[in-house]
């Protein structure tokens, strides 16, 4: 029965409630670094990382320390400063273990701290996992696929976007489109197109 | 008196945070299904953003520079969780309805983006100026996105009915309208830029 649950989760990140589409969250990211496919699988990659290990962690610290304590009000500021230091730790061990991969991730990695969607995915853990400061049967596991899930989500619409973009390189945009209004307007579409996976039942 | 007038005036269009920077684009597309959910974003985050520019301005000296951005996140989370906790006290339906977006003020890249770029740099009460043209920028920009998709996603201004005849789309309050109203808002915003250049 239980796989049935895990499956909703990865059809409705990826596809029904993707995080950039219908969510709207790690827009400035899909916005900044989806002019070529290249930059924009990195970015993808180190944004799965970090958010299926920051939505791990977080949890630990959710369940054994901030619940035990009571003082899960401080949620907020626990979770940006994991997040920001998690971050800061990842940025120095690839640059000690995997120098190339360091200079294909090196500045993506500093903004992924301010990216909303790996927040947003840790809080959403939270919210939905957790009922009354109780963790619901498999909470962990369905915290990890579900950190996971929208980072994939989140890979999907940037490196279709950067396809886009990169043909539209080509086109004759009219001026005052060029640019982000152009990307506004293209993303409208796909998730136009997105809204087509909301029929899917199990 | 006239520069410190400029501090304020510059957010609201000038460099407005969304139409020109685009900046905190997250939450302007999220909330703005109606003028109420946008309003109360507007205001939290314009609380958010002149507290934080204060508190930033007025330890600038003390922080080292190479710990600035932790310490600006700190500050910044301090009030978010403030605004998150008077909201769930006093205003439970505006709390409801807003949902993760709330928590999420904390990486919305206007606070952070002054904090450094201005808050950082200038004493207290420029900054303060600063923090709340670009809050009012912020609340402006978001009110006219939400004014457009409500009327024309489901009738309403402010959840009163205008027009009895008016057959609302709905795809406007939905995803995808959300983005084609920000997309042409900023073409509009190139226009007039270009124009009065």
């Amino acid at each position: 029965m239980e796989w049935k649950i895990f499956l909703t989760i990865i059809i409705s990140m990826v596809f029904v409630n993707n995080f950039i589409l219908s969510k709207f969250l790690g827009l400035c990211p899909f916005l900044g670094v989806s002019r070529q496919i290249k930059p924009a699988m990195s970015m993808g990659m180190a944004v799965i990382f970090v958010m299926t290990l920051s939505g791990a962690i977080t949890w630990l610290l959710y369940r054994f320390i901030l619940i035990p304590l009571n003082i899960t009000y401080l949620r907020t500021i626990t979770f940006i400063l994991v997040i920001a230091a998690f971050v800061q730790f990842v940025e120095m061990v690839i640059q000690k273990k995997s120098p190339l991969l360091y200079r294909t991730l090196g500045i993506y990695l500093p903004l992924i701290t301010t990216n909303c969607a790996v927040l947003g995915v840790t809080v959403l853990n939270i919210d939905t996992f957790f009922v009354q400061g109780k963790p619901v049967g498999f909470s962990f596991l369905l915290a990890l696929t579900q950190s996971f899930f929208a980072g994939a989500g989140f890979t999907l619409a940037l490196l279709l976007m950067s396809g886009i973009r990169e043909r539209l390189q080509l086109n004759d945009t009219p001026r005052y489109f060029q640019g982000v209004a152009i990307a506004f307007i293209i993303a409208s579409l796909m998730s136009l197109a997105f809204m087509g996976f909301n029929g899917f039942r199990f | 008196m006239p520069g410190l007038f400029k501090e304020f005036s510059k957010g609201i269009f000038r460099q407005n945070p969304i139409f020109m920077i685009v900046l905190g684009l997250c939450p302007t597309l999220a909330v703005s299904t109606s003028l109420e959910n946008a309003m109360g974003m507007g205001a939290a985050a314009t609380f958010v953003l002149i507290c934080s520019n204060v508190m930033i301005s007025a330890i600038r000296k003390i922080v080292p520079r190479s710990i600035r951005i932790p310490c600006f996140i700190v500050v910044i989370a301090s009030f978010v969780t403030i605004v998150e906790l008077l909201m769930a006290a006093y205003l439970p339906q505006l709390a409801k309805s807003l949902g993760i977006f709330v928590p999420l003020i904390v990486v919305n890249c206007i606070i952070m983006g002054r904090a450094e770029a201005f808050a950082g740099r200038n004493p207290v009460f420029p900054s303060l100026l600063d923090g709340a043209g670009m809050g009012l920028g912020f609340t402006l920009a978001l009110g006219i996105v939400a004014l457009i998709r409500e009327f024309l996603g489901s009738g309403k201004v402010f959840n009163l009915t205008l027009f009895k005849s008016f057959e609302p789309a709905a795809i406007m309050v939905l995803a995808p309208g959300a983005l084609l109203t920000l997309g042409l808002l900023i073409a509009l915003a190139n226009i007039i830029k270009k124009r009065s250049a």
